[in-house]
């Protein structure tokens, strides 16, 4: 199946799966005027729930999903998806080079999907108790936090096991957090397993995690840059750091739904949300980093420092610190497939929380 | 004919809405995903209730929902009691009416308002840990832990078990009261072996409210506690909702034995 090779006439409406505050007044509006355009909005809790609502193609309700990295590949093998034409977005030359083609958006060279910001996932903590600024993951591990951390409530969370495994029981061979072997997926759940009692609660939205925070729930957990910024704005006395181990990071693509009933307004979308206008605006409102180089200038223009503060002009040699979702599957890189798959991750997921 | 046709309208939404819809979920109970698109795949097989049966985590979840939803029933049922029968027996009829009222006033109010009231109760920095603070007892961290759920379930579902126990204890007549102090029974001896007998199926009937809304409830877990998702497995999910529904069935069976129905 052909992308389309030209955008025609917008179709008047657009409706979006996507994360809560990916489609901002500020710049929907400017939009809807200039395309004809009307974007109706459905915010999703997780991936899984992308995924859920993207079923069937979208089923012509669906136009678009704003899909995390550990969706992508499900959303493409899932056929809920179809290839998008990138010349069609003039800005996608001014994308870091990572993210024109990365391999979770992309299948011997076919874009399902235009890739949007991207964010690591920190370690949040509580200044006061960390006066000085912890420097390992080990943090979230440590049985002296009992009944003080967070974590996410979601699957991929074993790839940050895997991933702090990797630094500290290099004998198990982990080189890449979402392609583990049995024995390495098995260390990993152990790990989160003996963390379980740690845990005061496994936050599903942002809020809830910013919540616990404000109310001294917890002291110290796994994060956006989006918590941090708001729980400082609320002057509440914590901080982020990425850790010596590193960190796993997310990234956002743009997905075509195969039964999108407007595509025209979907592409007149992608295009303007990937000028590096709209990319600065949504990095700085959402806490996230722009994939469109140009975006940096106007993030300046915007908060002064805020460039640089967000790696927006990190070289590409950056990107290979931050290990990005991107949904496990049975075949590993080697081409064998003793890797393991997603539904084992969720199913290990449970298993965990239980 | 009359009431056959006056019947058949609510009837058959009743088959076509709810049953085939039990219907649908006990067939797709036995359907299973394909684990990499999680798109839905009709091979018949037994593997999800293999799942849930043989993996200690869900033996786990399984055995901590009844526990606490036995636990939440209990503890309605104890608090239900003096309660309905100060309201049946005792009260005058004007402290019978605010009773009446000061039991069914929340319900007016969300069930999400008031989950949430709990949270700002039972939280780090909440009014539980600055009230024990303040008369200097150390900090009770029950927020987001199993006591939070018990706590919060029993506060929500308690008028559920209040009313059916009080109509019960309302048709116990007063005669068989003055009748058992006649021949020399003691009140306590009077309520022991004349009120409760009579009471329990109205207590049972309560129960059957309190134990399922606890077993199948979804949101006060979420806000209170952890998340548990089987996300985009839906034959898994049918599987696992297949367990409370026959929990059910069976508590419904032993409230039928016990008199319920005829108490509701």
């Amino acid at each position: 199946m052909a992308p389309q090779t030209s955008i025609g006439p917008g179709e008047g409406q657009l409706n979006l799966v996507l994360w809560d505050g990916y489609a901002d007044k500020s710049w929907v509006d400017p939009f809807t005027a200039a395309t004809g355009c009307k974007v109706s909005q459905k915010p999703a809790g997780s991936s899984d729930e992308m995924v859920s609502l993207m079923k069937g193609g979208g089923a012509g309700q669906w136009d678009m999903v704003s899909a995390s990295g550990d969706a992508d590949l499900r959303l493409i093998y899932g056929g809920d998806v179809k290839p998008m034409n990138t010349a069609l977005i003039p800005d996608f030359a001014n994308f870091q080079t990572y993210f024109k083609a990365p391999g979770y958006n992309t299948i011997n060279g076919i874009h399902y999907g235009i890739s949007l910001q991207w964010g690591p996932n920190t370690l949040l903590y509580s200044t006061k108790k960390f006066p000085n600024a912890p420097t390992s993951w080990s943090t979230i591990y440590d049985p002296a936090n009992k009944g003080l951390l967070t974590v996410p409530d979601n699957p991929i969370q074993i790839a940050d096991a895997a991933l702090y495994l990797s630094k500290t029981q290099p004998d198990l061979g982990i080189k890449d957090p979402y392609e583990l072997t049995q024995k390495q997926f098995d260390a990993s759940v152990a790990l989160l397993k003996q963390q379980r009692p740690l845990i005061k609660k496994y936050w599903a939205l942002a809020t809830d995690e910013i919540t616990l925070f404000q109310n001294g729930d917890v002291v110290a957990g796994a994060a956006w840059p989006f918590q941090t910024i708001q729980l400082k704005a609320a002057g509440a006395a914590v901080a982020d750091t990425i850790p010596i181990e590193g960190a796993t990071g997310w990234a956002d693509t743009w997905m075509l739904a195969t039964k999108a009933a407007h595509p025209n307004c979907a592409y007149l979308w992608t295009k303007w949300v990937s000028t590096p206008k709209v990319q600065a605006m949504q990095a700085l409102s959402f806490g996230e980093t722009p994939v469109n180089t140009k975006a940096c200038a106007e993030m300046e223009t915007l908060s002064a420092g805020s460039c640089a503060q967000y790696h927006a002009d990190a070289p590409g040699s950056y990107f290979n610190t931050i290990k990005f979702w991107t949904t496990p599957i049975a075949t590993c890189a080697d081409g064998s497939n003793n890797c393991i798959p997603y539904a084992q991750w969720q199913a290990a997921w449970t298993t965990i929380t239980a | 004919m009359r009431p056959a046709l006056l019947l058949t309208p609510p009837l058959a939404w009743f088959v076509l809405v709810y049953l085939t819809s039990l219907v649908l979920l006990l067939i797709t109970a036995f359907w299973t995903i394909d684990t990499f698109t999680t798109q839905i795949v009709q091979v018949w097989n037994l593997d999800n209730f293999r799942i849930i049966l043989t993996e200690p985590a869900y033996r786990l979840i399984i055995g901590r929902t009844v526990g606490i939803a036995a636990l939440v029933t209990v503890t309605d049922a104890i608090l239900a009691f003096p309660f309905a029968y100060y309201m049946a027996k005792v009260a005058s009829r004007r402290t019978q009416t605010i009773l009446f009222a000061a039991v069914l006033l929340p319900l007016w109010a969300s069930y999400l308002a008031r989950v949430y009231a709990w949270i700002l109760i039972l939280n780090h920095s909440g009014i539980l840990n600055w009230s024990l603070q303040s008369i200097g007892l150390p900090a009770a961290n029950i927020g987001y832990t199993n006591t939070a759920m018990w706590l919060v379930f029993s506060y929500i579902w308690l008028p559920f078990m209040i009313i059916p126990t009080y109509a019960a204890l309302e048709r116990v007549p007063d005669s068989l009261l003055e009748a058992a102090a006649d021949l020399g029974a003691r009140r306590w001896r009077a309520v022991l072996d004349i009120v409760v007998p009579l009471a329990i199926p109205g207590v049972v009937a309560g129960s059957i409210f309190t134990f399922s809304l606890t077993l199948g409830d979804y949101i006060t877990p979420i806000l209170v506690y952890s998340n548990i998702g089987i996300a985009n497995n839906v034959p898994f999910a049918a599987a696992l909702a297949v367990v409370p529904v026959a929990i059910m069935a069976v508590y419904l069976l032993i409230a039928k034995r016990l008199g319920a129905f005829e108490a509701l």
